[in-house]
C-alpha cells in the first residue's frame, strides 16, 4: 500500500512529439501525459532529463487531447540539453505541481516578460474562456526574444507588445506601457509572469491602482512536493504555496520577493 | 496547549515534543519560523557546514511506495552566510537546533562555534547522512571518529549537543554510548536508511547519486526499535525520527524511550498542520490515559 500519491510524483516517461522553434533562444516541447492534460493555468512539471538533470517547468499548453508542452530558454545545462533533444527523445514528468492562476471574471490585465510568457498563454485561453475581456501586453528587450505572438493575437481580445529597442510593437518597457493603460482603465486582475524585479514593479502599481494581483514566482526548485526548502520566498514555498502568489502574499514576502533569491547552495543572490 | 505537553531535553525547554526533522524546509530562516509559528515545539535546520556546497544535481527526492527517497548532497550555504536565517528563525519562539556537518573534528568543532556565535539554541551532529563520501554516515559508524567529533564540538561550545545516528550499523546503542560518553547531551534516532530505486523504462537509478537515504512510513518500525535499544543503553535523552505521521506514531516513539519526535517526510503528504495534531493528539492521549505529563510516557515500554 501506498501512503503518497505515487502516480503524480514518480516520473513518467513520455516521448517529445513535436518540437517548436519559438525564437533563436526558446522551443516548445510538445508530449502526451494524461495528469498534464487535467493541469490548470500556472502548475508546473518537474522535468526529468535522464543522466542530465530534472528542472521546474511551467505548462505552456494545456489540452484535454493530452497534449500539453513545456517552452524552454536554452539558459543552462539542463536547458541547453533539452534544446539538442529531438523528436522521439525521452523525458520524465512529474507532476502537476502547485497551486494555479485563480481565473476572475471581468477586465483582466496580463503582463509577461521574457519566458514569463509560457503559462500565461494557458492563462489567456482560459479567461477568454470565461467571457473575460484580457488585455495583454508582452514585453522584450528585443523582437527575436518575444515568442507566442500569433498565439496570444488568437487568445485574446488585445495585445500590446513592447521592445526596449524598438525592434517590434511600443518601445520602452511593458510596466511603462501598463502603467499608462491602468491611468485610463480600472481592471479586475492583474496578472504577471516574467523577470522578478518586472513583477515587483507590477505589484506596486497594482497596489497604487487599488487592483488585485496575481504573479508566477521561479526559484530553483528540488522535491517539487513542499519538502526540501530550496524554493522558499519568505514563508512560502514556491512549489506547495505557489508558484502563483497573491498580492497580499507578496507583500508578507517582501523582505525577499524581487530582492534576491536563494541558489543551489542555498545562499542569497540579489535580483 | 496545556503544561502537560511541555517538555526539556538537553536544558531546551519545548512547549510540546514534536520538533521539525532535519533537512526539511530548514534553509530558510522565514520558512523555520512559519513551522515555529505552526506549532512545532523546536526546529532543527537543515545541515550546515563549513563551505558553501551546491549538492548533488536533481533528481535528489525520488518517490517509493510508503517513503522518499532523497540523496540531496548536504547543499548548504555555509555557516558563515547562515547567521541571518539563523536570527530570522529565532523570531518564531522556539528552540532552534542547529544541523551542522564537517569532514573532520575541526571543520564541526568550527561550524559549531559559529552557530553558536550567530544564536543557535542547540547543536545536532550529522554523522549520519547516507550518501555523501568522508562525511555524514561515515563518520557515523566509526566509533573512534563519533568520538572525537564530539569531543572536539564539546570543547567549543557550550550549547547542548545532540548527535543524529545512522541506522545503518550493526550496533546503534554502540554509537549512542560512545557519543554520550564523549559529551553527547542527546541522541536523535534515527537518519535516513541507505536506498536506492530504479525506473524501470528507462533502467536508469532515478536518483543522480543513485544511491540516497529512504525516509517515511517505510522506516518508522526501524526507527522505533533504534529508539528502543538506545534507551535501554543509555541515561542521555533521546529524540525519536524517522516516518512519524499520527500523534498515535508519536506517542509510541515515546513509549520506546524518545522524549521528543521530529517530524520530517509526512510534511510533505499533512502540511505544516501535523505539528498541532500530532501534539494535540498526545495530549488527548495522556488525558484519557490519565498521565499528567508526557515526560511519564517516556520508555514506559519497557516496564514489559
Amino acid at each position: 500500500m501506498s501512503v503518497y500519491p505515487t502516480s503524480i510524483n514518480r516520473p513518467r516517461i513520455v516521448r517529445i512529439q513535436r518540437i517548436r522553434e519559438e525564437n533563436p533562444k526558446v522551443k516548445t516541447f510538445i508530449f502526451q501525459d494524461k495528469h498534464c492534460a487535467e493541469a490548470k493555468p500556472g502548475q508546473f512539471v518537474m522535468v526529468w532529463i535522464p543522466g542530465i538533470d530534472e528542472i521546474p517547468m511551467s505548462l505552456s499548453s494545456i489540452n484535454p487531447d493530452g497534449l500539453s508542452s513545456i517552452t524552454v530558454a536554452d539558459v543552462g545545462e539542463a536547458t541547453r540539453s533539452l534544446h539538442q533533444g529531438k523528436v522521439g527523445d525521452v523525458l520524465g514528468i512529474r507532476g502537476p505541481y502547485g497551486n494555479s492562476f485563480a481565473l476572475a471574471s471581468g477586465k483582466a490585465m496580463i503582463v509577461g516578460g521574457g519566458t514569463g510568457l509560457a503559462p500565461l498563454l494557458p492563462l489567456a485561453k482560459s479567461l477568454t474562456k470565461l467571457s473575460a475581456k484580457t488585455h495583454f501586453l508582452a514585453g522584450a528587450k528585443t523582437r527575436d526574444e518575444l515568442f507566442f505572438l500569433e498565439r496570444i493575437k488568437k487568445a485574446v481580445s488585445k495585445v500590446e507588445f513592447t521592445t526596449e529597442d524598438e525592434s517590434y510593437g511600443v518601445k520602452g518597457l511593458v510596466t511603462d506601457l501598463a502603467e499608462q493603460i491602468l491611468k485610463k482603465e480600472k481592471f479586475n486582475m492583474i496578472y504577471a509572469c516574467g523577470p522578478e524585479k518586472m513583477m515587483l514593479r507590477m505589484l506596486l502599481l497594482a497596489e497604487q491602482y487599488n487592483t488585485p494581483f496575481q504573479a508566477s514566482l521561479e526559484r530553483y526548485v528540488r522535491c517539487g512536493i513542499g519538502i526540501c526548502g530550496s524554493c522558499c520566498v519568505g514563508e512560502y514555498r514556491v512549489c506547495k504555496d505557489g508558484p502563483v502568489f497573491s498580492d497580499k502574499q507578496l507583500g508578507k514576502a517582501r523582505s525577499e520577493f524581487g530582492l534576491f533569491k536563494r541558489e543551489a547552495d542555498g545562499s542569497r543572490v540579489s535580483f | 496547549m496545556s503544561s502537560r505537553l511541555a517538555t526539556e531535553i538537553a536544558g531546551l525547554k519545548l512547549k510540546n515534543p514534536t520538533m521539525l526533522a532535519a533537512g526539511i524546509l530548514g534553509l530558510s530562516g522565514s520558512f523555520l519560523r512559519r513551522i515555529a509559528e505552526a506549532g512545532a515545539g523546536a526546529v532543527v535546520t537543515k545541515s550546515v557546514g563549513l563551505k558553501p556546497r551546491v549538492g548533488y544535481p536533481n533528481p535528489t527526492v525520488a518517490q517509493v511506495d510508503c517513503g522518499l527517497l532523497n540523496a540531496m548532497g548536504l547543499p548548504s550555504p555555509g555557516i558563515h552566510n547562515f547567521g541571518e536565517e539563523i536570527k530570522e528563525a529565532k523570531k518564531g519562539g522556539v528552540p532552534i537546533i542547529v544541523s551542522i556537518y564537517g569532514f573532520s573534528p575541526e571543520d564541526f568543532a568550527e561550524v559549531a562555534r559559529v552557530a553558536v556565535k550567530e544564536g543557535a539554541d542547540a547543536l545536532e551532529l550529522n554523522i549520519s547522512c547516507p550518501h555523501v563520501e568522508k562525511t555524514g554516515s561515515e563518520i557515523g559508524q566509526n566509533p573512534r571518529l563519533v568520538a572525537e567529533v564530539v569531543r572536539e564540538i564539546k570543547n567549543k561550545v557550550d550549547k547542548p549537543v545532540f548527535v543524529k545516528l545512522t541506522p545503518n550499523v550493526a550496533d546503534i546503542a554502540l554509537l549512542a554510548e560512545t557519543a554520550v560518553k564523549a559529551g553527547a547531551d542527546a541522541i536523535t534516532a534515527i537518519n535516513t536508511v541507505r536506498a536506492m530505486t530504479i525506473d524501470i523504462e528507462t533502467t536508469r537509478p532515478l536518483l543522480a547519486n543513485r544511491i540516497g537515504g529512504l525516509s517515511g512510513p517505510a522506516i518508522k518500525p526501524i526507527a522505533v526499535r533504534c529508539v528502543y535499544e538506545i534507551h535501554r543503553r543509555v541515561d542521555a535523552p533521546v529524540v525519536g525520527c524517522g516516518g512519524a505521521t499520527t500523534w498515535q506514531d508519536a506517542v509510541e516513539f515515546m513509549l520506546a524511550g524518545a522524549s521528543a519526535v521530529q517530524i520530517g517526510t509526512a510534511v510533505a503528504i499533512e502540511g505544516l498542520d501535523i505539528f498541532k495534531s500530532v501534539a494535540g493528539g498526545i495530549q488527548a492521549y495522556l488525558k484519557k490515559m490519565g498521565f499528567g505529563s508526557v515526560k511519564e510516557i517516556v520508555g514506559l515500554s519497557h516496564q514489559h
